[in-house]
């Protein structure tokens, strides 16, 4: 699940708030079955949690560093040393285990993060802007643990970030708050479902073969670039049909294309409320959005 | 394909054992900061100090020890109780380097929001750090006094007698190790920089011994009585020295704190409390905010 928002919207506010931190304002929470405001223990010892902050000790190894932070969860000694190296391992670390953490580069500093919030096997991580400082290469890689992390590992994953366009490509369900009041909870797929239409560019003859493409009943918009055009995808076989005339013509095909909405763009305009969230306890001040898995 | 192959499973291994809680994690934490006092689990730069100033504090005791068997002394030089006292410089460098390390780092890193994040309640980390730390200065002032017990059987003295001794003197090491260790874990917390530290808690100890003997020996110059006493509770050395006294009926170290007055006992005892309780008030009451929460 992705959490997003704008800096200082509550994302991690919101966080604290479901790892019985600190008590809401207003309205209950609950995560797991357990509510937020009195059983904070139970909850902190199956959830996990990756700050946005630096928050490594620097003097010592990777491995040294979570036995302990598993011990703090509630594992035996031994169980803490196994389930250290095994997730190191998953994280990519397995080589560099035993250097001190001061040497890590930072994308290995946020595989240790993430790390420390899986070592103990939690049913629930919250990831608090895990791409955060990362360059393009290490966002990928960072993404990519992510989503291993929800599908392989069956860990369910609330991730913040106010990058929009990385929460559209690991996430299926999008939750948007801001200013601690939701305005907008979906499904990843919903909110990036197809548009129905289908971009087409291609060679020379734009012209010919909309022309065809009118005759067989599609309805086409020229688009500003020469050779480009939109087709309404009214049924599956409007793209054969454009496969067969641009063939017949034999002009060359460049782009076929289905549109998608961006996150980007749904959430660019007037921020809209939709039914769901009129149901929730809206309030000036953060409040609580349940998270079931 | 034969049949006998193997399927190596290095996938996610889910962990479905006990979970201990937050005692257990008190305990990891208490156990983490103790071997932190002594470099374990940390590069060798780390252990340096720690170790140099074990060295330091034994040697004197070997000494003693080897002093006393050779020369067939009747009794030892420096009683139980008053070893530590005497060694207060090296008490205090201990405690200089080691409470910095105890809780300086984890403010300058940041670690605290991944503490919070456990099984564990924010008065937790407070008293884990405190107890770890009293604890690892109380096993530096038990070496030496162990040493001294163990000269003292070795050249025939009264075993009963020696082993009631030294029971006082593990006793008053450890009323010392939780007094000084409050004072220098208030002293550290207040600073990330662990050189800042340091000095402050170097400082503030040898100063107020300092300040403690001069006030005692001008008061003892106005007059003959033994009220200059009372000025003892301004410095935890003296202090606890006059209690090894008022408690216990030991010689002190510094005659100038001893006194027949119940009065005095009791103002010593009070101290000795409301020092503690109030370092460690302090001591809850920084850490109330700290991890961003």
């Amino acid at each position: 699940m992705g959490l997003v928002g704008a800096n200082g919207a509550g994302k991690s506010t919101l966080i604290k708030i479901l790892l019985g931190l600190i008590p809401p304002t207003s309205g209950t929470a609950s995560i797991l079955g357990f509510d937020c405001l009195t059983e904070g223990l139970q909850i902190r010892e199956a959830v996990g949690y990756m700050p946005e902050s630096e928050c490594l000790p620097l003097d010592i190894s990777a491995t040294e560093f979570l036995v302990h932070m598993a011990r703090m969860s509630g594992l035996p000694a031994n169980s803490a040393r196994e389930r250290t190296a095994d997730t190191l391992r998953h994280v990519g670390l397995y080589e560099e285990r035993y250097r001190s953490i001061g040497g890590y580069s930072t994308g290995m500093k946020q595989r240790v993060k993430l790390a420390q919030a899986l070592v103990h096997d939690p049913k629930l991580v919250f990831l608090d802007e895990p791409t955060n400082g990362l360059d393009p290469a290490g966002r990928d890689e960072m993404l990519e643990l992510i989503a291993k992390v929800s599908a392989n590992f069956g860990i369910a994953v609330v991730v913040t970030s106010h990058l929009l366009g990385e929460l559209e490509r690991i996430s299926d369900h999008i939750v948007v708050i801001d200013g601690g009041v939701l305005q907008r909870s979906t499904s990843t797929a919903e909110a990036t479902q197809l548009s129905g239409s289908l971009l087409v560019e291609v060679t020379d003859n734009a012209d010919a073969v909309m022309e065809r493409l009118r005759e067989r009943g599609a309805t086409v918009v020229a688009s500003g670039a020469a050779g480009s055009f939109a087709v309404d995808l009214t049924e599956a076989s409007v793209s054969d049909a454009v496969v067969e005339i641009v063939a017949q013509l034999g002009v060359g095909l460049v782009r076929l294309q289905r549109r998608r909405h961006h996150l980007a763009e749904i959430f660019a305009g007037e921020p809209r409320v939709d039914k769901r969230s009129a149901d929730e306890p809206s309030a000036d001040e953060p409040t609580a959005h349940e998270v079931t898995e | 394909m034969t049949t006998n192959s193997v399927i190596h499973n290095i996938g996610f291994r889910h962990y479905d054992g006990p979970r201990l809680g937050r005692g257990w994690a008190f305990r990891s934490l208490l156990l983490e900061t103790l071997r932190g006092a002594y470099g374990l689990g940390r590069p060798a730069k780390v252990k340096i100090m720690p170790w140099v100033l074990v060295g330091l504090i034994t040697i004197p005791a070997l000494v003693i020890v080897a002093v006393v068997i050779l020369t067939k002394q009747e009794s030892l030089p420096l009683s139980y109780t008053s070893y530590p006292i005497a060694m207060y410089l090296l008490v205090s460098l201990f405690l200089a380097g080691r409470a910095p390390y105890a809780v300086s780092r984890d403010l300058r890193d940041g670690i605290m929001p991944l503490y919070l994040s456990r099984p564990i309640k924010r008065t937790d980390y407070v008293y884990a750090k405190f107890l770890g730390l009293a604890l690892a200065v109380w096993i530096y002032l038990a070496a030496p006094i162990t040493v001294l017990l163990i000269g003292a059987l070795l050249a025939k003295f009264s075993v009963g007698h020696e082993l009631l001794a030294w029971l006082g003197g593990m006793f008053m090491a450890a009323v010392l190790a939780c007094l000084v260790s409050s004072i220098a874990l208030v002293l550290a917390s207040f600073t990330k920089r662990r050189g800042l530290g340091v000095a402050a808690v170097l400082a503030t100890l040898v100063l107020l011994n300092g300040f403690a003997n001069i006030l005692i020996a001008v008061v003892r110059m106005q007059s003959s009585e033994s009220s200059g006493a009372l000025f003892a509770v301004l410095d935890p050395y003296l202090l606890v020295d006059a209690l090894g006294a008022a408690w216990l009926g030991v010689v002190p170290l510094n005659g100038t704190v001893q006194t027949d007055s119940v009065l005095a006992t009791g103002v010593f005892t009070v101290a000795l409390v409301v020092i503690v309780a109030g370092m460690l008030g302090i001591l809850l009451r920084r850490f109330r905010k700290v991890g961003g929460v």
